[in-house]
Formats: C-alpha cells, sequence, structure tokens
C-alpha cells in the first residue's frame, strides 16, 4: 500500500523544516529546542542538589552556587515553563481543535520560534562567558550597581523572549477569534482553548511590563540611570513592583494551559462532560484577570503600609477561589464517571494531588503572618515547586503523552509510561515534601553551607532529585523509540471525541481533508458511546 | 495590530507608573528639575509630530483613494518632519550634555535635591529615549512603504500596510502628546 501523505513526510530536509510555516511543524521544533533547554535547567538543578548533600560547601564554590541558582531558574522559568505548553501542545493543537487549517498569521509564527532561539542563545552566551549571580529576579540594586557578572546580556536574553511570548499570544487570540469552524461557538470550544485564551491574554498585558523593567535593568548597569539606585535618588521597591506585576501572572502563563490539559484527560478517561464547563471555562479567565492583582504579596517583607499588606493578602486568597472551582468540578467530573487509568490520566491525577498541596500552602504563604516567618525559606521554594513543577510539568508530560499519537503517529509503550508516571510522582514528593519541613524549621533559600542538623532532610532531597531525573529521562527515551518501533497509531487511539481526533493521525498539512462542521457540544461523550453502539460492526 | 498596540501602551506603562510614582514624591525637586528642559523645543517639536500625523493620515487617505503620487509625497514629508523631530532631540540631548545634566559619573546639578533631580534626568532620558526609538523604527517602515508606494501596490484593494503604519504613526504620536506635558509644562514656573 502506498505510505500516506501526512505533515511529517510531505517535505523533506532541513530547509523544509527551518522555513516551515505549517503550526505542527513549529510544535516540533519548539519541542526539541524547550526538551534541549530543560535538560540544561535539570542538569543545573542536580549540581544544586548535589552541593546540598553535605552541609559544608564543598562541591562548588559560592559563587558558582549563587550563578547555578540563577541560571537554573532563568533557563527553567523563561525557557521552558513559560513556553513549554503553549508552544508546544497549543501550537499543535490550537488550529486542529477548532477546525482550522493553520495559525492566523503562520510566519509570525515561525517568527516566533527563530525570536526564541536567539534571545536563549544570547542567555547561553552570557552563561558561557561567565554566568550571572542575580537569581532570576534580578533584583537591584545588587543587579545593577553591586553584580560584576553578565547581568546585561541575560537581560537581553530575557527580553528578546519575551517578544516571542507576546506574539505567540497575539497570535492565538486573533486564531480563537477569527477561525473557528461552523458551529464551534464560544461555549461549544475544548476547556484546553480557554486556557490558551486566558493565558494569550496575560502574555500579551504582562510581558510588555517585564520588557521595560529589564531594559531598565540594562540601562542602569550601562549609562548609570538612577531609576532603581537609591544613590541617585531610584528606588529599589519599585523595581520589586514592576518585576513582580509581570512575574506574579507568569505563574498563571505556566499553569493556565496546564489546566486546560488536565480538563481534557479528565473528560477523557472519564468518559464524561467536564462538570460545571461553563465555570471551568470562567474560572480561566478570572485567574487570568486577578493574577494581575496580586502581584505584592511578594512582598510582604519590603515595608508596605498595613493596609496595602491586607487588600493584596484578601486578594491573593481570592485567586484561590477560582483554582479551587477547577479542582472541585474535575473531583465531581471523576464522581460515577467509567475512569479507566492510563499514563496520561495518571499524570492528571498526580497533577491534580500536588497542585492541590502547592495551592493549598499558597494560602499559607498569603497570610501574612505566616508569610513573614517563612519568606526566603525553603517553604517558598517547595510551594512554587508544587505548583510550577508538579503542576505544570506533570500537565505538559501528560499532555505530551495524550496527543503523542496524535504527534507522532505512533503509540508508546504503555506499561512502560505507567512506571515512568508513578517514579515521577514518588521522586518529586521525596524532593520537594521535606523542602516544605526545612523551610518552616527556618532554613533560608539561596545558601551554599547549612547547620548540620538539616542534613537528613537535604540528603532526603536530593535523593529524590536523582528519581526525578529518572522519572524524566525515562519517557524522552521512550518517545524517541516509539519514532521507529512504536506500533501505528489510529487516528483515534483514546475513543477521545474533539475534532483533532477526526482527522488521521499524523494529520495531513493542511489539517483537514474538508472543513469539519460542528454540531456538538465539548465533551460529548454520553451521545459519542450511543453513536459508537449503534454503528454496525464491519467483519 | 491593535492587539500589538496594547502591548505597547503596557510597554510604556511602566515608564510612566514610575514617573508618576516619582513625581509625587519629589515634587518640587522634579519641578525645578523640569526648568531645566528647553520648553522651546519641546514645543517646536510637539508641534512638528502632530504635523507629521497629519500628513501620515493624509497618505493613508492618498492609498485609499489609490492616487500614488500624492501617497509618495505624504510619505515622504512626514519622514521629514520625523527627521526634524529627532534632530531637534539630538540637538536637546547635546545640550543637556554641555550641561552636565545626564544622569551618571559627569552629572552636575546646582541645586538643593541633587538625587532627586538626577532621577527626574534618568527618566527623561528613558523616555524620551524609548520614544525616539521608536520614531526611528517608524521612519524605518515608512522608507520601506515609500518604495511600495512607489511600485503602486496600494490602492483602494489593497491599503493594509500604510492604515496600520499609520495606527504605529499615531500612537508615538500620542505618547509624546503625554510626555511632553508631563516632563516639560507640570509645575514649571518662571526664571532658572
Amino acid at each position: 500500500m502506498e505510505p500516506r501523505t501526512h505533515y511529517l513526510n510531505a517535505d523533506y530536509g532541513i530547509r523544509s523544516w527551518l522555513l516551515t510555516v505549517d503550526h505542527k511543524r513549529i510544535a516540533l521544533l519548539y519541542l526539541a529546542s524547550i526538551t534541549l533547554m530543560f535538560f540544561l535547567g535539570g542538569v543545573f538543578a542536580l549540581l544544586i542538589r548535589l552541593e546540598l548533600l553535605t552541609p559544608a560547601g564543598d562541591l562548588v564554590t559560592a559563587d558558582t552556587y549563587n550563578k547555578l541558582f540563577t541560571m537554573h531558574g532563568i533557563v527553567m522559568i523563561f525557557f521552558f515553563l513559560v513556553p513549554s505548553i503553549p508552544a508546544v501542545l497549543g501550537n499543535f493543537l490550537i488550529p486542529i481543535m477548532i477546525g482550522a487549517r493553520d495559525l492566523a498569521f503562520p510566519r509570525l509564527n515561525l517568527l516566533s520560534w527563530y525570536i526564541y532561539v536567539v534571545g536563549a542563545l544570547f542567555t547561553l552566551f552570557a552563561m558561557v562567558t561567565g554566568g550571572v549571580d542575580t537569581g532570576w529576579t534580578f533584583y537591584t540594586p545588587f543587579s545593577t550597581t553591586a553584580s560584576n557578572t553578565n547581568v546585561i546580556p541575560t537581560a537581553l536574553g530575557v527580553f528578546i523572549t519575551g517578544f516571542s511570548s507576546i506574539l505567540t499570544g497575539l497570535n492565538f487570540i486573533v486564531t480563537i477569534h477569527r477561525m473557528r469552524a461552523p458551529g464551534l461557538t464560544w461555549f461549544r470550544l475544548p476547556l484546553f482553548i480557554w486556557a490558551h485564551y486566558a493565558t494569550s491574554i496575560i502574555m500579551i498585558l504582562g510581558t510588555p511590563v517585564i520588557a521595560i523593567t529589564v531594559l531598565l535593568v540594562g540601562i542602569e548597569r550601562a549609562f548609570h540611570l538612577g531609576i532603581f539606585d537609591p544613590a541617585l535618588g531610584g528606588d529599589p521597591i519599585l523595581f520589586q513592583h514592576l518585576f513582580w506585576f509581570y512575574s506574579h501572572p507568569a505563574v498563571y502563563i505556566m499553569i493556565l494551559p496546564g489546566m486546560g490539559v488536565i480538563s481534557e484527560l479528565i473528560a477523557c478517561f472519564s468518559r464524561k462532560r467536564v462538570f460545571g464547563y461553563g465555570f471551568v471555562a470562567i474560572s480561566s479567565l478570572a485567574i487570568a484577570l486577578l493574577g494581575f492583582l496580586v502581584w505584592a504579596h511578594h512582598m510582604f517583607v519590603t515595608g508596605m503600609s498595613v493596609y496595602a499588606a491586607l487588600i493584596f493578602s484578601f486578594l491573593s486568597f481570592a485567586v484561590a477561589i477560582p483554582s479551587a472551582v477547577k479542582v472541585f468540578n474535575w473531583t465531581a467530573t471523576l464522581y460515577k464517571g467509567s475512569v479507566s487509568f492510563e499514563a496520561p490520566m495518571l499524570y492528571a491525577l498526580g497533577f491534580i494531588g500536588l497542585f492541590t498541596i502547592g495551592g493549598l500552602t499558597g494560602l499559607f504563604l498569603a497570610s501574612i503572618g505566616v508569610d513573614v516567618h517563612v519568606t526566603d525559606t525553603y517553604f517558598v521554594v517547595a510551594h512554587f515547586h508544587y505548583i510550577m513543577v508538579g503542576g505544570a510539568i506533570m500537565a505538559y508530560l501528560g499532555g505530551l503523552h495524550f496527543w503523542w499519537p496524535k504527534i507522532s503517529g505512533r503509540l508508546y509503550p504503555e506499561t512502560l509510561a505507567k512506571i515512568a508516571a508513578v517514579i515521577l510522582f514518588i521522586g518529586f514528593n521525596l524532593t520537594f515534601f521535606p523542602q516544605f519541613v526545612l523551610g518552616y524549621l527556618g532554613m533560608p533559600r539561596r545558601y551554599y553551607a547549612y547547620p548540620a542538623e538539616f542534613q537528613v532532610l537535604n540528603v532526603m532531597s536530593t535523593a529524590g532529585a536523582s528519581i526525578l531525573g529518572i522519572g524524566y529521562l525515562l519517557p524522552m527515551l521512550y518517545f524517541l523509540w516509539s519514532l521507529r518501533y512504536g506500533a501505528i497509531a489510529t487516528a483515534n487511539p483514546w475513543q477521545a471525541v474533539g475534532l483533532e481526533w477526526q482527522t488521521p493521525s499524523p494529520p495531513p498539512t493542511e489539517n483537514f481533508a474538508t472543513t469539519p462542521v460542528v454540531t456538538h457540544e465539548a465533551y460529548d461523550y454520553e451521545s459519542f458511546a450511543f453513536e459508537a453502539a449503534q454503528e454496525v460492526p464491519v467483519v | 495590530m491593535w492587539v500589538f498596540l496594547v502591548t505597547e501602551i503596557m510597554f510604556f506603562g511602566g515608564l510612566f507608573t514610575a514617573y508618576v510614582m516619582y513625581r509625587t514624591l519629589y515634587s518640587h525637586a522634579f519641578g525645578d528639575a523640569s526648568n531645566h528642559l528647553d520648553l522651546t523645543m519641546g514645543a517646536f517639536n510637539t508641534v512638528v509630530l502632530i504635523g507629521s500625523s497629519l500628513t501620515m493620515a493624509l497618505a493613508v487617505h492618498a492609498a485609499q483613494v489609490g492616487k500614488r503620487g500624492a501617497q509618495v509625497l505624504f510619505l515622504l514629508l512626514t519622514m521629514l518632519l520625523g527627521s526634524v523631530f529627532l534632530g531637534v532631540k539630538v540637538v536637546e540631548y547635546a545640550e543637556k550634555f554641555h550641561h552636565g545634566l545626564v544622569p551618571g559619573p559627569y552629572f552636575t546639578y546646582h541645586g538643593p535635591d541633587a538625587p532627586q533631580a538626577q532621577l527626574f534626568f534618568s527618566l527623561y532620558f528613558a523616555m524620551t529615549g524609548l520614544h525616539a526609538l521608536h520614531m526611528i523604527i517608524g521612519l524605518g517602515i515608512l522608507a520601506v512603504l515609500v518604495a511600495q508606494a512607489r511600485a503602486g501596490r496600494f490602492g483602494p484593494a489593497y491599503s493594509t500596510p500604510v492604515e496600520l503604519t499609520g495606527l504605529y504613526w499615531h500612537f508615538v504620536d500620542i505618547v509624546w502628546i503625554f510626555l511632553f506635558p508631563l516632563l516639560y509644562l507640570i509645575a514649571r514656573h518662571g526664571g532658572a
């Protein structure tokens, strides 16, 4: 039989990839570059954990340690967590899920990837020529006057990557508004799309603010302008306000797309419509908007007025409401569903567990009294790793498993994938749960040596990190293996609903042979099962 | 394009926030420092820039009705006025250098609130510098448009690039309309 033409074999050669305007190929370009950055950030993380294996600072010097955690933070946040789900899964799925041929601006999409690469190269250049030691937050006045490391190239790298983020967000918004298939009304959209819509809004409104902020840091270093430097009349606290005005919403850039993925997985593997679909959709927008109003809870210890602190504390509690809406609705969806535990579902359940722990400890931090006690301790480190690693990466991997047959046209080994998911879950908890205890006992973050009584918990954490490392390596290996040896996937291996499953795996370059017309609500698993039962089996 | 302009507003918004905050904190020092700006040149530039917005609007109109000669003429006029603006800016900057008003090691300011005044000039240079950078980018885009207009690319059927550039140009203009009173006019008084 003649092999079918699809987006992967439609064209050959390096040129056809580097000059492609196909959103699916661009998603794979992102997948490759983001995975590279992830492993780089992971190596930094392992070095940090190895240094903390013993109380004395014996593996690396204090200076190197500062550079390690800074680069870990910058690489992981700006080059992995922020772009991961939107740029890979969003890019691949948004046009297919809404029945479009491509994104609204295909060439802009390719440009976004090049901007990402240039930004990453800038940052890597800064790293190999000496590194930077300010912490990923670039706090002034240290970053502008004291640090003698490569602040400017790093800041420029972040600045450049910001454009990639803005352009991707812009592309998504226009696509979702203009290119939906006939019949696909707003409230028939998959929740994945809603989540990306909300994320794009944050990207567009937030990223310019971080851009001007790091630009000002660069200008201040280069030309001694005194915007943040107190000696020149400036105010370092202003930097923190501007920085967190982006960087808190950025957490939702990382987590909202993950929530979108989880909604798809939960619905598919419990064969039910997501409970309270409308609430889940709107809660994404609510998180996006509330996310902009809570930045100052990172700054309770900077000496802001009591009233300001109270208001920000209250608003921070308020963000928990739409987040909790989602968790409760997922749980309600599981209730009385015909739940099956495939690998993507294990990731989804892991996400719910870890995200709940992360979210609940977030409430501790939103309370001013506790926050003052645990600020800049490992409690905070554990909290944001639970949200960002336990939440965003679990969702990313879950989504990657779920849509892998669609992306590659091959099936991955299911049993191995389940084992990897369990290893990941165990490794993750072993790494970060001891850090809650450490932080509560008072171990500060960003120190490369510590008193001997903290050693047991630190050893546990480092041991967990190596298990976690295996949990990340395994999927990479069997995904690569499946590309050649995996079983051929059908169009719809999970028996899921959604437009992306109505086109062959992998999809043809133009996604659909004819534009699909949508007649069902989203996640209409009940009538899907009914129609499947009506079909006469072909012998 | 509208979405892009929103990002630009947020981008400048950070700077405006910083300015407004410091203005409130150190209103007296900022008032004194603003006396060192050249009101005549600022006002002249405002007029020049508003003029360029007019020629830009005429260029958009010419593109929509498809008058090739008028398009090229008005686009070139816009570029000319933009260049005049930047030229005046260069003169202003040079003067600041001359009087030691550029923040940094050579900052020499004779007055009671020197650090706060330096902050004012920091913001002045950051804000007008960023604005000038946008003007330079705008001039680059206009140059491309002139070439395309000359080749007769735009007419009643297709004039989107000219319209979008028009939006961008007006946006840059509007930013200046805010910058001018904030930096040059508020709390100004005679003498100095």
